[in-house]
């Protein structure tokens, strides 16, 4: 179960990553923080967000048409 | 932000001149900054000509489809372009422009508005262009209060130490 989760579905590019980075500073480090969106861009973006940052995404996957992410909040 | 000054030094660094004020053209430096910022990116954005406008703090931003052959309105099933004598007709931009802004927001894509927001909470800077200032009669009330006044020797320092330098 993650600490937090975060809504971004129906939003387009960037807002998911931006919302979820302003969410992550909520998230106790080490804490992990799950982010739902529609965004098919999102799946990449979440990746090179992740790899960039030094937060590991922990899962991603894909259920009718919804993204799920969670992020371990590292940094 | 406050991850950016912990990353102190290390942190990378990206500047973007902004030289267009059109709403489609408002996208590109806005997003790149924002995101830029969301991932430790420490971000200078210079604003001069037409891309001051976007500074202003009421934002009236339009599109034209005049000149512009690529700009194809999804209408109807199909994708249509506007030949230039429509598109230079009065009232047409208006128009093109209320479609625009359906369709942002239909599509769940950010309003300029809310980006720039963004882009202040987000500790971007911020540096409007002195002289176009002057030139166009901008007086410093009506633009945004997060912003400082600088020239070509001020955005060259910020860019000779950036990693990346754009130009929109």
């Amino acid at each position: 179960m993650a600490d937090k989760t975060l809504d971004a579905k129906g939003l387009n590019c960037p807002l998911p990553i931006l919302k979820a980075k302003k969410t992550l500073k909520e998230v106790p480090t080490g804490g992990t923080l799950e982010v739902l969106s529609t965004d098919p861009g999102s799946v990449a973006d979440f990746e090179a967000f992740c790899r960039t940052t030094g937060n590991p995404l922990v899962e991603s996957s894909a259920d009718s048409g919804v993204y799920r992410f969670l992020i371990k909040h590292i940094a | 932000m406050t991850e950016t000054q912990a990353a102190g030094d290390n942190a990378k660094t990206m500047s973007i001149i902004v030289t267009k004020g059109s709403l489609d053209w408002a996208y590109p430096p806005f997003i790149l900054a924002t995101t830029a910022a969301a991932m430790g990116v420490d971000v200078t954005m210079f604003f001069t000509f037409y891309g001051l406008t976007l500074l202003k703090k009421k934002l009236d931003l339009q599109i034209s489809a005049l000149g512009n052959p690529a700009m194809q309105m999804p209408m109807m099933g199909m994708h249509m372009g506007m030949p230039n004598i429509v598109a230079m007709l009065p009232g047409v931009d208006a128009g093109a422009t209320m479609m625009m802004k359906n369709m942002i927001k239909k599509k769940g894509v950010a309003s300029i508005e809310d980006l720039r927001e963004a882009a202040i909470e987000s500790d971007i800077k911020i540096i409007a262009c002195q002289m176009t200032m002057d030139l166009f009669e901008f007086k410093k009330e009506d633009m945004i209060d997060n912003l400082t006044l600088g020239g070509a020797a001020t955005y060259m320092e910020k860019a000779l130490k950036s990693d990346i330098n754009l130009f929109i």
